[in-house]
C-alpha cells in the first residue's frame, strides 16, 4: 500500500482545478425510467484535466449518469452538457471516448480490427500500436474477441474508449472483472491519460479505487448525491472504525462524545461509527468501567454508505 | 502538465474531414462482412442451403421442363430468390437483434460513428452474400445442369435478385427491431420458411394448390421470383412494373416499421 500511496502523490499535481473550464455537467438532472427514479436532482461538474470518480453501490444511478453524459439517455428534467453542448451532437461526440458495460461484442472480429474500426470514427486517432500498447493488448492483437478472457475483453473496451484520443473519457466500471494485477495496470494507464491532460469521469463501487485515482469523489446512492469532496475528505467521513460494545451508557451520551460519527443500538450492544477508534475508546472506558464485549473493526464501504445516507436523510 | 484550457479548445475544432466519412463507411462494411463471414452458422448455412436444394431438385431430380424452361434453369431464379431472402433476413435481422439486445449497439451509438453507416454496412454485407449465392447457383446450373444462357441474361438475373434483396434487408431491419437476441433465429425461420413455400420458391408456383397460390400472390418473395423468372424465360417479356411496385411498397412499409422500432429504442434510452 505504501508504494501505491507514493505513486498517487506523484500522479496528482496540485493545480487549482476549480478554475479550469467545465467539461461535463449535470445540472439539476432527474431521470425516470418508467416508474423508477434513477437520478434525482443531481448536480455535478467535471472540469478539464480532472479525474472524478462517481462512487456508489450497484443500482445507485452511476450508469444512468454516464448514459446521460453520452447522450444515450435524455434527462427527464434538468440539463446535461458536455463541452458546452449536447452530447448527442456529432461534433461533441468526436471529443468523447466511452467505456460501457456490454453483454456481448462481435466475437469473430480480431482485437486490432475492432480498434481499427473505432479509430476511423475519430479525426485524429492514436496510432494502432500506441492504442494496443497503452491497453496492454500488443500480444493479443490478432486474437478474435471471442477467444479473450474476461479481463482481456475489458481491456479491449478500454482501448475502444481511448483509441480516438478523445479529450474526455467516460468509463463505466472500467475495472470490473479484472484481477488485482489487471486493475493496477489499468489504474496506471488511467493516471497516464490524466498526466496527458485528459479529463476522466469513471464510476466504481470500490472506495479504494476512487481513493487511488480521483481528484474528486462524488458519492451517489439511490439516485442522489450524498457527498462530494476530495478522497481525503470522503475517507474522513466514510472510512474509520466501528466500535461495538455492551454498555450501560445511553445512546444520546455516546452520540455526543467527540469523534463519534454515529451511534446506534443493535440488540443488547451499541454500535459506534468513529473516525478514529482510540480517543473514543479512552472516553468510553473512562465513563463506563463495566463496559464489556468490546470489538473494534474497520467500517465497510456498505456501512459507510448507509451511514452517509442516514446523515443525508436527517438533514 | 498541459494548460487545461488548451484541452478544451473551441467546439468546432475537430470537425471530421470529408474523406474520412467515406473511409468510415467502407471500413464499417468491410468489418461487417468479415464478422459474418467468420460465423459459419451464417456464412455456410446461408450459402449452402439454397445450393443444396438446387442440387437435389434442380440437378438430380429435375428432368422435365417447367413452363417451357428446363427445371435446372427454372430453379435458378426461384432458389436464387430463396437464397437472397435468407442472406438478407439472417444477415440484417439476427445481427441487429443481437447487437441491440446485448449492448453493443449502445457502444457504437456513444461513439462518433455516423448511424447510417451501421445500417448500410449490414445491407452491403447481405448483398455480397446474396450475389455469392446467385453466382454459385448459375455456376452449378451451367456446369452440371446443361443450362445455357447469354452472359447478359446472367448479369441481368444477378442484378435483379441483388436489387430485390433490398426489400428483404428492409424486412430484416423491421424484424430486428422487434425481436430479442435469443429468439431471433427461430423467429426468422418462422417467417422465412413459410414465406418461401407460399411464394413458390421450393415447389414451382403453378404446382401449388389454388388456395396457397392466392396467398402467395400477395407475398413479396413471389414478386421477386417472378421478376427473376422473367429474365430467364425465352422470348421477349414486358418489364413487369407491378412486381417492382409491390416490392417497392413492401420495402417502404418495412422501413416504416423499422423506423418505429428505432424510435421506440431511442425513446427507451432517450426519453
Amino acid at each position: 500500500m505504501a508504494t501505491m500511496n507514493a505513486l498517487r502523490e506523484i500522479s496528482r499535481p496540485a493545480i487549482r482545478r476549480a478554475e479550469a473550464p467545465i467539461v461535463a455537467r449535470l445540472n439539476g438532472v432527474t431521470k425516470n425510467y418508467g416508474g423508477v427514479r434513477a437520478l434525482q436532482s443531481v448536480d455535478f461538474t467535471v472540469r478539464a484535466g480532472e479525474l472524478v470518480a462517481l462512487l456508489g453501490p450497484n443500482g445507485a444511478g452511476k450508469t444512468t449518469a454516464i448514459k446521460l453524459l453520452l447522450g444515450l439517455a435524455k434527462p427527464s428534467a434538468g440539463q446535461v452538457t458536455v463541452f458546452g453542448g449536447n452530447p448527442v451532437d456529432p461534433e461533441v461526440r468526436l471529443r468523447i471516448g466511452a467505456m460501457l458495460q456490454v453483454a456481448k461484442i462481435p466475437e469473430t472480429l480480431r482485437v486490432s480490427e475492432h480498434i481499427d474500426l473505432f479509430s476511423s470514427y475519430y479525426p485524429n486517432p492514436l496510432p494502432l500500436a500506441q492504442t494496443l500498447a497503452t491497453s496492454g493488448l500488443a500480444d493479443l492483437k490478432h486474437r478474435a474477441f471471442g477467444e479473450l478472457s474476461g479481463g482481456q475483453k475489458q481491456r479491449v473496451l478500454f482501448a475502444l474508449a481511448l483509441c480516438g484520443d478523445p479529450d474526455v473519457l467516460f468509463l463505466d466500471e472500467p475495472t470490473v472483472g479484472l484481477d488485482v494485477e489487471g486493475r493496477l495496470v489499468l489504474w496506471d494507464e488511467i493516471r497516464k491519460l490524466i498526466a496527458r491532460g485528459k479529463t476522466i469521469l469513471l464510476t466504481t463501487h470500490y472506495l479504494n479505487e476512487a481513493d487511488a485515482l480521483a481528484h474528486r469523489v462524488v458519492v451517489i446512492n439511490k439516485g442522489r448525491i450524498i457527498v462530494e469532496g476530495t478522497p481525503a475528505e470522503i475517507k474522513a467521513r466514510t472510512a474509520g472504525r466501528r466500535i461495538r460494545c455492551v454498555s450501560k451508557l445511553d445512546l444520546a451520551t455516546v452520540s455526543r462524545l467527540p469523534g463519534v460519527i454515529e451511534a446506534r443500538q443493535d440488540r443488547e450492544a451499541i454500535e459506534i461509527h468513529v473516525a478514529e477508534a482510540e480517543p473514543v475508546l479512552r472516553q468510553l472506558l473512562a465513563l463506563d468501567a463495566q463496559l464489556s464485549g468490546l470489538e473494534v473493526t474497520s467500517a465497510g464501504l456498505e456501512e459507510a454508505f448507509l451511514a452517509l445516507t442516514r446523515e443525508d436523510n436527517a438533514v | 502538465m498541459a494548460n487545461p484550457s488548451t484541452t478544451l479548445g473551441s467546439l468546432a475544432a475537430p470537425a471530421r474531414p470529408r474523406g474520412n466519412l467515406f473511409r468510415i463507411y467502407v471500413k464499417e462494411a468491410k468489418y461487417e462482412f468479415l464478422k459474418n463471414l467468420r460465423i459459419p452458422r451464417y456464412s455456410f448455412s446461408v450459402v449452402l442451403f439454397p445450393l443444396m436444394f438446387y442440387v437435389l431438385f434442380g440437378l438430380l431430380m429435375g428432368k422435365q421442363a417447367i413452363g417451357g424452361v428446363s427445371t435446372a434453369k427454372y430453379l435458378i431464379p426461384t432458389y436464387g430468390t430463396f437464397g437472397v431472402m435468407g442472406a438478407s433476413l439472417f444477415g440484417v435481422a439476427s445481427g441487429l437483434a443481437a447487437e441491440r439486445g446485448l449492448g453493443w449497439l449502445q457502444v457504437k451509438r456513444a461513439s462518433p460513428m455516423p448511424p447510417f453507416a451501421y445500417f448500410l454496412a449490414k445491407v452491403i454485407m447481405s448483398m455480397i452474400f446474396s450475389a455469392t449465392v446467385v453466382l454459385l447457383l448459375l455456376l452449378l446450373g451451367v456446369c452440371f445442369g446443361g443450362v445455357r444462357l447469354p452472359l447478359s441474361t446472367a448479369v441481368e438475373l444477378l442484378g435483379t435478385l441483388v436489387a430485390g434483396s433490398v426489400s428483404f434487408c428492409a424486412m430484416g431491419l423491421a424484424i430486428g427491431y422487434f425481436i430479442g437476441p435469443n429468439s431471433a433465429p427461430a423467429v426468422i425461420n418462422l417467417i422465412y420458411l413459410p414465406l418461401s413455400f407460399f411464394s413458390g420458391l421450393w415447389v414451382p408456383f403453378m404446382f401449388l394448390p389454388r388456395a396457397m397460390q392466392r396467398i402467395g400472390a400477395v407475398l413479396p418473395p413471389y414478386h421477386l421470383a417472378q421478376l427473376a423468372l422473367d429474365v430467364v424465360r425465352s422470348g421477349p417479356h414486358d418489364p413487369a412494373w407491378t412486381h417492382w411496385r409491390v416490392l417497392l411498397g413492401f420495402t417502404l412499409l418495412c422501413l416504416g416499421v423499422a423506423r418505429l422500432g428505432y424510435q421506440r429504442d431511442e425513446s427507451k434510452m432517450y426519453g
